[in-house]
C-alpha cells in the first residue's frame, strides 16, 4: 500500500466530502429554483462554498490559544460593527443590517453568532470552579449576552437576536451553571412574554399571530407558510421531480431560492430528499459534538458546543418555519440557501470545531 | 440556595459538561427527529390535499359560457340569436393597483358613478381569478382602446363573448322573453360555478325562461397554468362550448311582428291561432318592452320608464290581461243554445230593454231591433236576445260551453304563468260569495259582463273552437308527437248557423262593416264585443279619460266557410270595438296578401310617427328629460 502523506491525512476528507454533499445538493435545487440555470444562484453560491471551505481548512490550522486569546478583543470588536451598523442606518435613513466589504454584504450580527460562543467559553473558561455557583458566573455573561442581543433586535432581527441567545445559553448551561436557574429563567421568560411580545415590532407580531393560525390570512402574510406547506405536501414521498415544481416555478413560493429553500427542494425531491438533508445535518452535528466532547480543554468543549449550537439553530428554526412550526423568522438554511452571510458563519463554526479537533490530537486532555 | 451541594472542582465540572452536552444533543437529535415526522405527515399523511392545492395554484380554470340556442319561428327564422359582444372584464388577482386601472377604465369606457360602484361592489364580493365584469356591449373602438393600453392595465381581461339578440325587439319581448345575469339568489340555488362567469345568461322570462334547459348549452373550459402573478405561462388544454338546442316554434315571425307595429300607439294584444292545428302563430302585445335592453343589463331609467308606463308594458296582456270579453262570448252562448236544444229560427222582440225583476237591462241599442232571432242576434249583437233566451236555458248550460271552449282554462303552454279567469256558474258563485246566483247574474254573464273575465288567448282559443267545432289546443312549440285533433261533437248545421251568423258580422248586416278584407275570394267572419270598464256614471265609455273608456274587442277567423285562421283583438280602452277589429282585419289579411297588409301599416305608422322603435326612443327621451308623458295618441 502506497503511503498516504502525513499532510493528506491530516486534511479532513470525509467532512469536505460531507460538506460538499449539502452544498451540492442545494446547488442542484438553486439551478431548479432559478428555471434550470446556473445563474443566477447556483454557480456564485457554489463559487462562494469552494473559497469559504479553503478558509475553513485554513483556519482549522490555527491554534485553539489563538481564538482564546482573541475571544474578547473579537466580541468587543463586532459589538462596535454593531454598533457602526447601527449608527449608518441612522445616518442613511433606514435599517441597515450589513457593511459592504465588496465581495460579501458582512453582517455583524452574523459574526455575533461566534463571537458570543467564543467569549462566553473564554469566559467560563477562566471562571474558577468554586465560582460557578456564584453570581460573579452570571451577570457578566447575560451582559455579554445582551447587548448584541438587543442591538440586533433595533436592526431589527428578531431571528438572529434569538440566535445569539440561543447560542450564548448553551454555553451558560453547559459551563455547569445550577439547574434551577435555567428552570426559574423559562419560568420568568414565559411569564413576561406577553410583555416581550408587545414589544415586538407590527410586523413581528403580525408574523407571531399568523403564525399561530396561518389560515386566518392565506393571501397575506401567512401566505409564505400556506405556500410552503404546499409545496412540501405537493412533493408526497418521491417530489415531483427535478426541475418540475410548480410551486417554485410558477412563484407562488416566495423565497424559494432564500429561507424557504427547503420547500422548493422538497416539492421536487419529496419525503426522500428531505429525509437525505436532514441525515447530512445530522452526521455535520453529530461530528460536531463528538469533537465537543473528545476537545481537550475546557475552552475547546464549550466553544465546539457553543458552535454546535449555532449551526443546530439555523438547521431548527428554518426547517419549523417552512413547516409551520415557527413563525416566519428570516433565518437561512445554511449551506443550503443562497447567500454569503449565513454560509460565512457555518463554514467559519465548522473551521472553528475542525481547530478544536485537531488540538484534541496535538495533546492529552486536561481532565482525565 | 436550598441545600449545601459539594464544591465544583475541575473534575466534577468536566462530567458535568459531558452529561449536559449529551442532554443538549440529545434535544437537537429528538428535534430533529420531531422534524422529519413533521415533514412525513405534511408530505404523506396530507399529500392528497397539498397536491390538490398545489394543482389549482398552478392550473386556472376559466369557464367558457355555452352558446345560447336559438329560438327560430316555423319558418326557422331567428326570433332570437346571438352576436358577437365585446366585452371588458376584470381578473381580481391579478389586479395589483385597482385605482389607477378602475380610473382608466372610467375614462376608456365612459363609465358612469353607478357601474363604477357596481364594480367596486363586485370587486369586494369576488376573489381569485373569478373575473367581474366592466362593461358588455362595448364598441369596436372602445375596446381597441383598452386592446393598446392592456399592458398598463394588468388585471384587466377584454374577451369576445356572445349577447342575445331579438331582431324585432319589442314585438316579442313578452313571447319570448329575455335573458339575464343570475342573481345572488339563483347562484346559490344552483351552486355552479357557471353562473358567475361573466356573460353568462339564463332566461328571466318566458319562453327564453320555461326552456332554459334546453337552450343552454354545456359550457366550454380553457385550463391554462398560470404564475402567482396571473402571467399565463402556457394553455393545458380548451373544451369549446356546445351550443344549446334551438327551440322551434310554431309562430310567424313575419305576422308576430306585423301584428305588435299594427297595434300602434294603442295597448292591446293580438292573438292568431291556426284552427287546423292549434299552432299560435302570433302572441302579441303592446306595448312592450325592448328585450335586447334587458339581455345587456337594463338601466335603471330604462326600467323606471317601463314601470311606470300605465300603458304596463310589462305585462304580457295576451296571457296576463283578463277582460271581460262583452259581446264576443255572443256566438259561444247561441252554440250553447243550439245545442241545449234551441232551433235557431227562435226569435224575441227587442224593444231596447228588458225588464228582469225589478230592473231594466238596456239593449246596447237603445232604439231596439224589433224581432231578433239567433242571426240577427248575432250579427246585430242584440243584448235582448241574449237576455231572454239566457233566462230560459239557465247559466249552466252557458258556462259548460264556455269551459268546452277554453274560456277559464289554463293551456299547456310552455310559459311562465297564465291568468285563466272566470266562467261563472250557479256553482262557483255560491262558494266563492256564499250568494245564489241571481237572475241578473245571467243576464250579465250572457253578453261577457259581470263576473266573467277571460284573457285574449281563451278568445283566441274560443274562436277556434267555434269556427271548427274542433277541440283546437293551442301550442307554441312545434312538436311531432301531437295528439290528433278531437271533435267536440256540434251538430254540422250548428257550427254552419254560428259561421254564417258570425260571417254577417263582418260581410253582412253586422256590426263591423268596415272589417271586411280587401282580398278577393276570402270572407273574413267575427264577433264585436265592448267590455265596460266602469259604470255609466264616471264616463261614457266612448271618450274622456284614456283609463275610464270601454275595452274593445274582436275575434275572428277566415275563411267563414272553411276556417284556416283564428284570431283575437283586445284593446285597452280603445273605447269599443272599433278600435280592435281594424286591426283584426289588417292582420288577418297580412296571412293572405302580405303586400296589401304593410301598405296599410306603412300608412298607419306615418301618421303615429314612425315604428315601434322610432316612437319608443322618443318617448323614453321624452321622460328622460322630465317631460310629461304625452296622452295616449289615437284613441279610437
Amino acid at each position: 500500500m502506497i503511503p498516504v502523506p502525513p499532510a493528506i491525512q491530516r486534511i479532513p476528507w470525509k467532512l469536505i466530502a460531507l460538506l460538499s454533499a449539502i452544498t451540492g445538493f442545494g446547488l442542484l435545487v438553486l439551478y431548479s429554483a432559478a428555471g434550470g440555470s446556473m445563474n443566477p444562484w447556483a454557480l456564485q453560491q457554489g463559487l462562494r462554498f469552494l473559497a469559504f471551505l479553503v478558509g475553513a481548512l485554513i483556519l482549522a490550522r490555527f491554534p485553539i490559544k489563538l481564538f482564546e486569546d482573541f475571544a474578547y478583543l473579537a466580541y468587543i470588536g463586532v459589538v462596535v460593527l454593531l454598533i457602526g451598523v447601527e449608527l449608518l442606518g441612522f445616518v442613511g435613513g433606514g435599517s441597515q443590517r450589513w457593511l459592504d466589504l465588496g465581495i460579501v454584504n458582512l453582517q455583524p450580527s452574523e459574526l455575533m453568532k461566534i463571537a458570543i460562543v467564543l467569549a462566553l467559553a473564554r469566559f467560563y473558561a477562566q471562571l474558577p470552579p468554586g465560582n460557578t455557583r456564584t453570581w460573579t458566573a452570571l451577570w457578566p455573561a447575560l451582559v455579554m449576552i445582551g447587548v448584541p442581543a438587543g442591538l440586533v433586535m433595533l436592526q431589527p432581527d428578531l431571528g438572529t437576536a434569538l440566535a445569539i441567545c440561543a447560542g450564548g445559553a448553551v454555553v451558560m448551561f453547559l459551563s455547569g451553571l445550577p439547574l434551577w436557574w435555567f428552570g426559574s429563567a423559562a419560568l420568568a421568560g414565559a411569564a413576561a412574554l406577553p410583555i416581550l411580545f408587545s414589544m415586538l415590532h407590527d410586523y413581528q407580531q403580525k408574523r407571531v399571530l399568523i403564525f399561530l393560525d396561518p389560515e386566518s390570512d392565506p393571501l397575506g402574510a401567512g401566505y409564505h407558510i400556506s405556500q410552503s406547506k404546499i409545496a412540501i405536501g405537493s412533493g408526497g414521498i418521491g417530489g415531483k421531480g427535478f426541475l418540475n415544481g410548480s410551486q417554485s416555478h410558477l412563484d407562488y413560493l416566495p423565497e424559494g431560492h432564500t429561507d424557504f429553500i427547503f420547500a422548493t427542494m422538497a416539492e421536487e425531491w419529496g419525503l426522500i430528499g428531505g429525509l437525505a438533508l436532514l441525515f447530512g445535518f445530522f452526521l455535520l452535528l453529530r461530528w460536531s459534538t463528538r469533537v465537543a466532547l473528545n476537545a481537550r480543554t475546557r475552552f475547546g468543549q464549550l466553544a465546539a458546543a457553543g458552535l454546535t449550537m449555532t449551526i443546530f439553530f439555523y438547521v431548527a428554526i428554518n426547517l419549523m418555519m417552512v413547516m409551520g412550526l415557527a413563525p416566519v423568522v428570516g433565518i437561512p438554511l445554511p449551506l443550503f440557501s443562497y447567500g454569503g452571510s449565513s454560509m460565512l458563519t457555518v463554514m467559519t463554526c465548522v473551521g472553528m470545531i475542525l481547530a478544536i479537533e485537531n488540538d484534541s490530537r496535538t495533546g492529552t486532555r486536561r481532565f482525565h | 440556595m436550598p441545600r449545601r451541594k459539594p464544591p465544583i472542582t475541575e473534575a466534577s465540572r468536566g462530567i458535568t459538561f459531558t452529561r449536559r452536552a449529551l442532554v443538549v444533543g440529545g434535544t437537537q437529535a429528538t428535534l430533529g427527529v420531531a422534524l422529519a415526522a413533521r415533514m412525513a405527515y405534511i408530505s404523506v399523511v396530507e399529500n392528497d390535499r397539498y397536491a390538490l392545492e398545489s394543482e389549482s395554484n398552478r392550473v386556472n380554470l376559466t369557464l367558457i359560457p355555452p352558446r345560447r340556442g336559438w329560438i327560430v319561428d316555423r319558418h326557422g327564422k331567428a326570433m332570437a340569436n346571438n352576436r358577437v359582444s365585446l366585452r371588458i372584464d376584470i381578473i381580481p388577482d391579478r389586479l395589483h393597483n385597482k385605482e389607477l386601472v378602475l380610473g382608466q377604465l372610467k375614462t376608456l369606457l365612459k363609465l358612469d358613478g353607478d357601474a363604477m360602484e357596481r364594480i367596486n361592489r363586485d370587486l369586494n364580493a369576488a376573489s381569485g381569478f373569478q373575473p367581474v365584469a366592466v362593461k358588455e356591449d362595448i364598441s369596436e373602438a372602445e375596446y381597441a382602446s383598452v386592446l393598446v393600453r392592456l399592458p398598463d392595465l394588468p388585471g384587466i381581461a377584454p374577451a369576445r363573448g356572445f349577447a342575445r339578440y331579438y331582431p324585432t325587439g319589442a314585438a316579442v319581448g313578452h313571447l319570448i322573453g329575455y335573458v339575464g345575469a343570475p342573481n345572488a339568489e339563483e347562484y346559490q340555488e344552483a351552486k355552479d360555478p357557471l353562473y358567475i362567469t361573466p356573460g353568462f345568461k339564463i332566461g328571466k322570462q318566458a319562453l327564453e325562461k320555461y326552456f332554459e334547459p334546453v337552450l343552454r348549452g354545456k359550457p366550454g373550459a380553457r385550463r391554462v397554468e398560470v404564475t402567482a402573478r396571473g402571467k399565463v405561462v402556457r394553455d393545458l388544454s380548451t373544451q369549446s362550448d356546445v351550443q344549446g338546442k334551438t327551440v322551434h316554434l310554431t309562430i310567424d315571425a313575419e305576422l308576430q311582428y306585423y301584428a305588435a307595429r299594427r297595434i300602434g300607439p294603442e295597448s292591446g294584444s293580438v292573438v292568431v291561432i291556426d284552427c287546423l292545428t292549434g299552432d299560435v302563430l302570433a302572441m302579441a302585445s303592446m306595448p312592450s318592452f325592448d328585450p335586447n335592453s334587458f339581455s345587456s343589463g337594463i338601466g335603471v331609467a330604462e326600467y323606471k320608464w317601463l314601470s311606470q308606463n300605465d300603458h304596463v308594458p310589462l305585462r304580457n296582456k295576451t296571457l296576463s290581461g283578463l277582460y271581460p270579453p262583452g259581446s264576443t262570448i255572443k256566438p259561444m252562448v247561441a252554440m250553447s243554445f243550439l245545442e241545449a236544444g234551441l232551433p235557431a229560427s227562435a226569435s224575441t222582440f227587442c224593444g231596447g230593454g228588458l225588464r228582469v225583476g225589478n230592473r231594466v237591462f238596456h239593449c246596447w241599442q237603445r232604439r231596439g231591433h224589433g224581432q231578433v232571432d239567433m242571426a240577427k242576434g248575432i250579427y246585430q249583437s242584440c243584448d235582448v236576445y241574449f237576455y231572454h233566451f239566457a233566462q230560459q236555458m239557465g247559466m249552466d248550460v252557458i258556462a259548460a260551453m264556455g269551459k268546452r271552449l277554453g274560456l277559464g282554462q289554463k293551456f299547456p303552454l310552455p310559459v311562465p304563468s297564465q291568468s285563466y279567469g272566470t266562467v261563472p256558474s250557479p256553482a262557483w258563485k255560491q262558494e266563492k260569495y256564499g250568494r245564489p246566483w241571481a237572475v241578473a247574474d245571467t243576464v250579465n254573464a250572457t253578453i261577457g259582463q259581470g263576473y266573467m273575465l277571460v284573457n285574449p288567448t281563451q278568445l283566441a282559443v274560443m274562436a277556434a273552437r267555434l269556427a271548427t267545432g274542433n277541440i283546437v289546443m293551442p301550442h307554441l312549440t312545434q312538436d311531432a308527437n301531437r295528439a290528433p285533433v278531437q271533435s267536440l261533437g256540434f251538430a254540422p248545421d250548428h257550427i254552419g248557423v254560428v259561421r254564417e251568423a258570425m260571417n254577417q258580422v263582418v260581410n253582412g248586416l253586422g256590426t263591423a262593416g268596415r272589417a271586411r278584407l280587401p282580398v278577393e275570394d276570402v270572407k273574413m267572419a267575427g264577433k264585436t264585443g265592448t267590455a265596460q270598464v266602469v259604470s255609466l256614471s264616471k264616463g261614457s265609455g266612448k271618450g274622456g279619460l284614456w283609463k275610464y273608456r270601454d275595452h274593445g274587442l274582436f275575434i275572428a277567423f277566415a275563411p267563414f266557410d272553411a276556417p284556416r285562421y283564428a284570431a283575437a283583438v283586445v284593446i285597452e280602452h280603445g273605447g269599443g270595438s272599433g278600435a280592435a277589429y281594424p286591426i283584426a282585419r289588417d292582420v288577418m289579411t297580412f296571412l293572405f296578401d302580405r303586400e296589401k297588409a304593410m301598405a296599410a301599416l306603412e300608412g298607419f305608422e306615418a301618421g303615429w310617427g314612425g315604428t315601434i322603435e322610432e316612437r319608443m326612443a322618443r318617448d323614453f327621451a321624452a321622460w328622460k328629460a322630465g317631460a310629461n308623458r304625452p296622452p295616449p295618441e289615437g284613441a279610437a
